[in-house]
């Protein structure tokens, strides 16, 4: 298993006029890619430009309309994932796929094809550790993958691809969940072992600053067709972005109205809560946030901020001190949320916001069904009329789906954000709680998502924003507040602070 | 055939919602058909003949208007308690209460009817009590599941399911001790009720009018959770707690709700088994229908329409059970294999949906 690890072969790979359909729709037209040998390529594209699609044909979840992989230049068949790991061709996820409750070695000796009934323990700690020993980053064989960090599970899922001999390495937005100085290293690291020539690296990215950086070469992907390919190093970024993106060009950034209506202000008065076991992850929370204002909560994440917003919205029970809207007690349910007209965009919608079976238009009307017209004194609702609002506000937001009657699970990330906001969104909006607006998400979903945002806020609504990006926070936030281990522990105007003030107190009581 | 020549040389494309629906009856069909051909695997490894079993099964279910009768009467218990396993199902509870709330129903109505028959009271005031108290009584056992689980965070099914010993033992303690009618000395048994304080057979049938309700209940229940806020409520806090919590629906009182009128479906199947069939309550009313309503509602997808053809379904296996027995010198036992291995076939039937590939269109391709 770990014999051949000194003299690896790098392989190249290509996709020759691919092809992939999902009924009408053309999710992958005659795309070809081709990565060489030894080299850290990365794959650009908004959501839904089909980048995910071709990975999964490549690795055999989806099989190809037509068109074939080359790999090494010989056609290779790839029927299954199964198919593509024999043939050295290993992606690492968004998620982690590793066993939480088992040790770094435990992970990587199950995840072989071969494991054997009865494990030698001994024999394979000493193949382990000679693996690890020739390695350019380790990571310690004893832990239990549940205590890593998050770089840490992310190096083990790789060390795990190199330890089953994949060379040819799909990662997809690998860096989505580490931190600026975690990925930094973990890409680095990347690279060098490609330009030593042991792997070859096909990477899914959103950050031009990490393609500039990292690749050397790039392919864009603009629904579903070939836009552009090229060096890495040469390309600027706003060809980039033209590539992405198209013709049409971004709408540009939300502008801040000064002198907005008056209106209700949320207030938070000394909010505590505590988590299943007992132990506070809210404490003494007091924040205002006015009409016409965002407050920005910034912060790692882990460190009561999704508490806070479960508070907020009625997932989590209140310990101590009460939520106040224009000076009146408010109870995070049904009927308040529409009386002070409240709204929110949470955190991970697919888990938070919507019902990933329900449809579309189904989803869309989460707010609105109780109420005429789509439902009459009686409780009798009317499904026409929900689906004609939903297809009214999926043509309004610019939802991309096969259909108002299409279950929301089948949309992409960015479009499931797009129809939670035309829920939210659609009507007259007081008091806005948003929490992670964009993660995962592409650029042009986030400028579209951040200007709602903006817009919200400019027609008078109070905005609480909690986000784990400060360039998020920085661009949209009137006052900038840290959270830090259930305590606001800064709060200042955001004309009055830059980022480094910011993350010294993010990373103050973290260091 | 008709397909490939009115869409010519392009595959069949549904839309998603035809697709679903499309896909909500061939794959429980398929199911059905899966399952008939395994037990006939079964029957030929035992040395008999498949053919003629299903050729008995529809002879002693469907084949004549009797024993049809004989089909809709077994059917009318187990619509009930399809429903009251369908309804909860929709908000994500899987209860298994439904015998309990039976036979505690039926228990109820049987002992309210007593001081009713001796104080001479009038029949049509005292059937409705009765059904009433049924009702009352059922949906209150099975309630007390749904508010360990919402407020004490009890998982449902094992609740409902002990709760379930414990109504049968209730009504076996009580059967047999101060409701026990001294003239019952072969099975202890609470007084029986005349002739008068039977409920009917529908008009020109030999089926009694459990079936007409269980008939009026789909419908209205298909109705509550399709075409009612309360419906969709009850389906959003059944497909993502989370996100029901989030739009400040009241999720405690939609589950503790839907418990309650499960109860109240099975505990009404209880009080027709009294007044319709056995004119008393006694250990008979444990009959097992609450744990075949679980089998039914599987079948029908949890849509309270389709429980009612499920049943009737069932009731022609049930029916034709003692012919089956006779006839092919079969054990008792026999249909009791078939309604196991249907359910196995179905549970693996549910990894198909979204996957069957003549339906694959109606994936969209929008994923990144």
């Amino acid at each position: 298993m770990t014999g051949n690890h000194k003299t690896p072969q790098a392989p190249s790979l290509e996709t020759v006029h691919m092809s992939k359909s999902f009924g009408s729709l053309r999710a992958l037209d005659d795309v070809s890619l081709r990565v060489a040998s030894g080299s850290f390529h990365a794959l650009l594209g908004e959501n839904g430009a089909g980048k995910s699609t071709l990975v999964k044909c490549i690795m055999g979840f989806y099989q190809a309309d037509a068109g074939q992989v080359l790999l090494d230049g010989c056609e290779a068949l790839v029927h299954s994932p199964r198919d593509a790991h024999a043939l050295g061709i290993g992606m690492v996820y968004q998620h982690f796929t590793l066993v939480p409750c088992l040790t770094a070695a435990e992970n990587l000796v199950i995840s072989r094809a071969d494991a054997p009934m009865v494990i030698d323990w001994k024999k394979e700690r000493q193949q382990l550790e000679a693996f690890m020993d020739a390695m350019p980053f380790r990571v310690r064989l004893d832990a239990q993958v549940s205590e890593l960090s998050a770089g840490e599970k992310q190096k083990l899922e790789i060390l795990k691809l190199l330890y089953l001999d994949q060379r040819f390495l799909i990662l997809d937005e690998p860096t989505s969940v580490l931190t600026p100085a975690e990925a930094d290293e973990v890409l680095g690291l990347l690279g060098d072992m490609a330009h030593r020539g042991e792997v070859t690296v096909l990477m899914i990215s959103h950050k031009f600053r990490e393609v500039k950086t990292f690749c050397d070469s790039f392919t864009v992907l603009r629904r579903g067709r070939f836009a552009g390919s090229g060096s890495a190093q040469a390309v600027s970024v706003s060809d980039l972005s033209q590539m992405m993106i198209g013709d049409a060009g971004l709408r540009p950034p939300a502008t801040r109205t000064q002198a907005p209506p008056k209106g209700p202000a949320l207030h938070l008065d000394k909010l505590s809560a505590s988590d299943a076991e007992g132990r506070r992850v809210v404490s003494d929370v007091t924040l205002t946030v006015n009409a016409g204002e965002i407050v920005g909560i910034a912060g790692v994440s882990g460190n009561g901020q999704s508490a806070l917003i479960e508070l907020l919205s009625g997932q989590r029970k209140i310990d101590a001190g009460q939520i106040t809207i224009n000076g009146e007690d408010f109870q995070p349910t049904r009927r308040n949320f529409d009386r002070f007209k409240v709204f929110g965009l949470p955190e991970e919608p697919l888990r938070n916001a919507v019902v990933p079976r329900m449809t579309v238009a189904e989803n869309i009307a989460f707010r609105s069904f109780d109420k005429p017209p789509a439902a009459n004194r009686l409780g009798l609702l009317s499904p026409a009329r929900i689906r004609q609002r939903g297809a009214d506000l999926i043509a309004r937001f610019n939802v991309h789906t096969s259909s108002p009657d299409a279950p929301i699970e089948t949309l992409s990330g960015g479009n499931v954000q797009r129809a939670v906001l035309a829920r939210e969104l659609s009507g007259e909006v007081e008091v806005l709680i948003v929490a992670n607006p964009c993660f995962g998400l592409d650029f042009a979903s986030v400028s579209d998502i951040r200007r709602q945002i903006m817009e919200a806020r400019n027609r008078g609504a109070a905005v609480l924003l909690v986000s784990e990006d400060l360039d998020e926070i920085f661009e949209l936030a009137d006052r900038i507040a840290v959270m830090s281990e259930g305590r606001i522990t800064y709060l200042a105007p955001a004309a009055e602070t830059d980022a480094i003030e910011v993350g010294k107190h993010v990373a103050g009581q973290h260091g | 055939m008709s397909l490939s020549t009115s869409f010519p040389r392009s595959r069949f494309r549904p839309d998603a919602r035809t697709a679903a629906i499309i896909e909500s009856i061939v794959i429980p069909l398929g199911a059905l058909i899966a399952s008939a051909l395994i037990f006939s695997l079964f029957l030929l490894v035992l040395g008999k003949d498949p053919i003629r079993f299903f050729g008995l099964v529809w002879t002693g279910g469907i084949g004549s208007a009797f024993s049809f009768q004989n089909t809709l009467q077994r059917a009318a218990p187990l619509i009930l308690t399809g429903l009251a396993f369908a309804v909860p199902a929709r908000i994500g509870m899987t209860l298994l209460g439904a015998e309990g709330a039976l036979v505690l129903g039926g228990f109820s109505s049987a002992v309210i009817a007593i001081p009713m028959v001796l104080g001479g009271w009038p029949v049509w005031i005292g059937l409705p009590v009765m059904a009433l108290a049924a009702m009352a009584v059922g949906g209150a056992w099975v309630g007390i599941a749904g508010w360990l689980r919402h407020y004490r965070g009890v998982n449902e099914t094992i609740s409902s399911l002990l709760l379930t010993y414990i109504a049968v033992a209730i009504m076996n303690f009580l059967v047999e001790g101060v409701f026990r009618d001294p003239g019952s000395t072969n099975k202890a048994s609470t007084m029986p009720l005349g002739a008068d304080w039977r409920v009917g057979d529908i008009p020109g049938t030999s089926v009694h009018w459990g079936l007409a309700a269980g008939l009026v209940l789909a419908v209205l229940l298909w109705v509550l959770m399709e075409r009612t806020t309360f419906g969709f409520a009850a389906r959003i806090a059944g497909g993502n707690l989370r996100a029901a919590q989030a739009q400040g629906l009241p999720v405690g009182k939609l589950a503790v709700a839907s418990c309650v009128i499960a109860g109240a479906c099975a505990g009404l199947a209880g009080f027709f088994e009294v007044a319709a069939v056995h004119g008393q309550a006694n250990a008979s009313l444990a009959a097992k229908y609450g744990f075949t309503g679980i089998l039914v509602a599987f079948l029908a997808r949890q849509n309270p329409m389709a429980v009612v053809p499920v049943a009737i379904l069932f009731g022609a296996l049930a029916a034709s059970g003692g012919l089956v027995q006779r006839r092919m010198d079969m054990p008792d036992a026999t249909m009791l294999v078939l309604q196991g291995i249907i359910f196995v076939t179905l549970l693996v039937s549910e990894t198909l949906y979204g996957r069957l590939p003549f339906l694959q269109a109606t994936q969209s391709g929008d994923r990144t």
